[in-house]
């Protein structure tokens, strides 16, 4: 493609610009769509994070953060979802060898720690409504369970993801459109990791300043 | 078993909306018997409704939107006439109730189902083209968008007949929107219609900037492609960048409904303020979304008739660029009235009056295009020239508006109806108009009447402005929107004279609808066999009309810009023509029902979230998924055409030309 210039007398001196040398492949394409997908539902993510951040303060004389979080749970919750980030880096490997082994075994540890972490979600959401501080108690819970739970409706997504994934690769092996998927899941997976780096950070660790 | 629903929510004793649903309901069964007595059902199917071409998915839109126009346009002219009745204590024809449901109406569906789908369905159809593409990034996934919109038009049109809409209007500001003050479905129905559309048009968007980034053709580069391209691709980063906002400020409305959250109630520490900036976060580009795409058509439709190359080029895409980037500059602009301080106030107020700047580049570009051009009069310059001189006063409003003391006292007057109706209309529907009557003859092969085209504009260009200007000396008296009645005799004529605008913008669809039956009744007389019927600039130009289904045969080589123009002055052939006497075969995506069916269960989802059947709407989730994982399993992506099939098209053309 680097010959196709203005004039051809150039063609030796001057190198074709970026954005003139024509479609991008397929899996380019694909994962550029997802990494437009991405930013797309990082943006709804900011809309959230935004209602929380004015919402915080609006407990309505219920219970604030401080009282309700434990630092403990939610640095396992952490430590899952980090290691699960390596889990998918390792499985992107398997992919790239195209090794069903390495695949599914590093798909297996991806999703142990994605349950691990919804176990942790869903029972520290379940304390909370037990003891009365669910969504309907303020605006302030509101905004936290809104929030945290669409992160984890993202992460309980994403293991139904990979679970047909799986399925994909133990019925139609590796064929371009498969790693493609997996490679998009990938981006899918990191991203939303990096969105819990904001839950932990803003939800959690602001409680406690 | 049926959540909320119950044969009362057949409204039986209100006879408009069902004598309404009564004619559409005639109507679909006059199309349906047409199309059985034809025979078309089987070619519907395969080429139209399981199409996955950019072109017919485009042609889909703007005739979804040509509906709604007629949907949309039926409210306004009984709020007009509603408004020219109800004054000095008379009640007029229609209760609070219907009233306050028409105006929410109104506006979601001329916004979301109209503006959108016409500007949609407009850059699905020539952006590829333009850029020398086969189709789009995701052709399969365009479908889908276009069938969720579907989904939300379906959704939207049911709620005449069953049950209610919205009272809120069409941004359903709370506490109104809340489930304290609007009990009904109405409000159930504005937002799942909204968002299950939503994520149409957010798919579309990144389905388009995809295509414009990647896959433009070899030497397209970005200072090369056509200005429609580059307002395309503004329009659609800020769909990408604006849209998850009013997805995730309308699942907030929804949390607040369903389950008893408090992001904008009264009570508990919600914050209605908050939902305001949210929805206008997302609403003010949403503006942009709409007009930029009517932009780059009058450049292409300027440019294309006065015979010269646009002016100011750089400028041009520059100025869409920077709009792009301001539009998320201004939204405290909808709402200075909400208490913020004088320093915010006039942030947004100076923002606003920058945001004009690049718009005022552009109009200047615009004419400095036409000066000194063979200028020919036809009907896509007759809309852009009376987009112009509309247009300028409509911002010329709107930088009045901007000025926070002003705005004081003008907000939510008919003043400020009068400025966005005159952006609105005269931006983006005249841009419809243009677009529609510059690309229809590459779309079907044959132009539209030129004189029942010049009839709809004249229509409109006058009903605009009886219709409008009567509403900003109402605003400055007083007037405030949304009224069902009032008590000053003084506004009545004024609201008689808008009425008569109204009407007469009534006769111009009325001209659109016979200018294209009498166009497809003389479709033989009036067809086009060169496919480039206005000695066009662009690359859509070089293609057989209608394009055939893989648009270019063989990859398009670009050299300048206006490329196709340039061919044309050297004398040399068309680019993308089939390589002869062998034209390589040329892979096209396989057809797909997916988008039909995951809309058919949106609907299901959607239908039964509003009237809390959960089965239905657990039956609609799943349905989506199974769908997807069809999909996710299919055999053949695409099929490969040969070269004899390839060729076809163009030695047609060849033929008939001779």
């Amino acid at each position: 493609m680097s010959t196709v210039v203005d004039n051809p007398v150039q063609t030796i001196t001057r190198p074709v610009p970026v954005s003139q040398r024509g479609p991008a492949p397929r899996h380019v394409v694909t994962t550029y769509g997802m990494w437009l997908f991405l930013l797309s539902d990082i943006v709804m993510f900011s809309a959230f994070f935004a209602a929380f951040v004015v919402l915080r303060d609006h407990t309505a004389g219920g219970p604030a953060g401080h009282a309700l979080f434990h630092r403990q749970t939610v640095l396992a919750e952490t430590a899952c979802l980090l290691f699960s980030s390596f889990s998918c880096a390792l499985l992107g490997l398997g992919v790239e060898h195209r090794h069903k082994l390495a695949t599914y075994g590093a798909a297996a540890a991806t999703l142990v720690l994605g349950a691990a972490f919804m176990t942790l979600e869903v029972s520290e959401f379940m304390h909370m409504i037990a003891i009365g501080a669910g969504p309907g108690r303020s605006a302030f819970l509101s905004g936290f369970f809104a929030l945290v739970g669409l992160h984890g409706i993202h992460v309980a997504c994403g293991m139904l993801w990979l679970i047909v994934m799986l399925a994909q690769v133990a019925t139609l092996g590796f064929l371009p459109k498969v790693a493609r998927r997996l490679q998009c899941f990938a981006l899918y997976w990191h991203a939303i990791d990096i969105v819990w780096v904001g839950v932990f950070t803003v939800v959690y660790l602001g409680a406690f300043t | 078993m049926f959540g909320k629903l119950s044969w009362s929510a057949i409204p039986t004793d209100q006879p408009i909306p069902l004598i309404a649903a009564g004619l559409v309901a005639l109507g679909m069964l006059g199309v349906a018997g047409w199309i059985t007595k034809r025979g078309w059902w089987t070619l519907l199917w395969t080429d139209w409704i399981t199409s996955v071409d950019h072109k017919k998915i485009g042609v889909m839109y703007v005739l979804l939107a040509l509906v709604m126009l007629v949907r949309g346009f039926i409210d306004a002219l009984m709020m007009r006439t509603q408004q020219a009745l109800a004054a000095n204590g008379a009640r007029g024809f229609l209760p609070p109730e219907h009233f306050d449901q028409i105006f929410s109406a109104h506006g979601t569906i001329m916004i979301f189902f109209v503006g959108m789908a016409f500007m949609v369905g407009l850059m699905n159809f020539v952006v590829p083209l333009q850029i020398g593409a086969r189709d789009v990034a995701f052709p399969t996934l365009n479908s889908v968008s276009f069938w969720l919109t579907a989904t939300g038009v379906l959704l939207l049109n049911l709620s005449l007949v069953i049950g209610e809409f919205a009272r809120t209007g069409w941004l359903a500001y709370p506490p109104l929107s809340e489930l304290a003050y609007s009990p009904g479905v109405g409000v159930d129905y504005y937002l799942w219609a909204i968002q299950i559309s939503g994520v149409g048009t957010l798919l579309s968007g990144i389905n388009l900037t995809a295509t414009i980034l990647k896959m433009r053709t070899v030497g397209m580069g970005y200072m090369r492609m056509p200005i429609f391209c580059w307002t395309a691709l503004t329009s659609n980063l800020l769909i990408i960048a604006a849209f998850p906002i009013l997805t995730a400020t309308l699942a907030m409305l929804t949390l607040d409904r369903y389950l008893g959250f408090h992001f904008f109630t009264n009570d508990l520490g919600g914050n209605v303020m908050m939902y305001v900036n949210l929805i206008w976060a997302w609403g003010h580009p949403e503006v942009y979304i709409l007009i930029l795409p009517a932009f780059g058509v009058f450049s292409e439709v300027i440019a294309t008739f006065a015979g010269k190359p646009i002016f100011g080029y750089r400028s041009m895409a520059a100025a869409a660029l920077a709009i792009c980037m301001l539009s998320f500059m201004v939204w405290l602009h909808h709402f200075f009235t909400m208490g913020a301080s004088a320093d915010v106030n006039a942030f947004f107020g100076v923002m606003t009056m920058i945001i004009a700047v690049p718009t005022g580049v552009k109009v200047f570009n615009w004419l400095w295009t036409l000066y000194g051009g063979s200028i020919r009069f036809s009907v896509p310059l007759m809309w852009s020239l009376g987009f112009m001189v509309t247009f300028i006063i409509g911002g010329m409003t709107g930088v009045l508006l901007a000025i926070p003391p002003v705005d004081f006292v003008t907000h939510n007057s008919l003043f400020l109806v009068a400025h966005f109706h005159n952006v609105i209309i005269g931006g983006v529907i005249f841009g419809a108009y243009a677009g529609y009557n510059y690309w229809f003859p590459k779309a079907f092969g044959f132009t539209l009447d030129e004189r029942w085209g010049r009839a709809t504009f004249w229509c409109w260009l006058v009903g605009f402005y009886l219709a409008f200007m009567p509403l900003y000396l109402l605003g400055l008296m007083g007037a405030t929107r949304r009224m069902q009645h009032y008590a000053e005799p003084e506004w009545q004529p004024l609201m008689v004279v808008a009425l008569a605008g109204a009407v007469l913008i009534c006769i111009g669809i009325g001209c659109t609808v016979v200018q294209l039956v009498v166009s497809i009744r003389t479709r033989a007389r009036r067809r086009d066999a060169t496919g480039d019927p206005w000695d066009g600039r662009s690359l859509e130009w070089a293609t057989p009309s209608p394009p055939p289904a893989f648009n270019f045969a063989s990859p398009v080589l670009v050299n300048e810009r206006d490329t196709f123009w340039a061919a044309k002055q050297a004398g040399l052939p068309a680019p993308g023509l089939p390589e002869m006497p062998a034209p390589s075969s040329v892979p096209v995506p396989e057809r797909s029902g997916t988008g039909f069916f995951i809309a058919f269960f949106a609907t299901g989802l959607g239908f039964g979230m509003v009237w809390h059947i959960w089965w239905m709407a657990i039956a609609g989730l799943l349905g989506i998924v199974g769908v997807a994982l069809r999909l996710a399993w299919r055999k053949i992506d695409e099929t490969e055409l040969g070269g004899d099939a390839v060729a076809a098209p163009y030695l047609a053309r060849d033929r008939e030309a001779a």
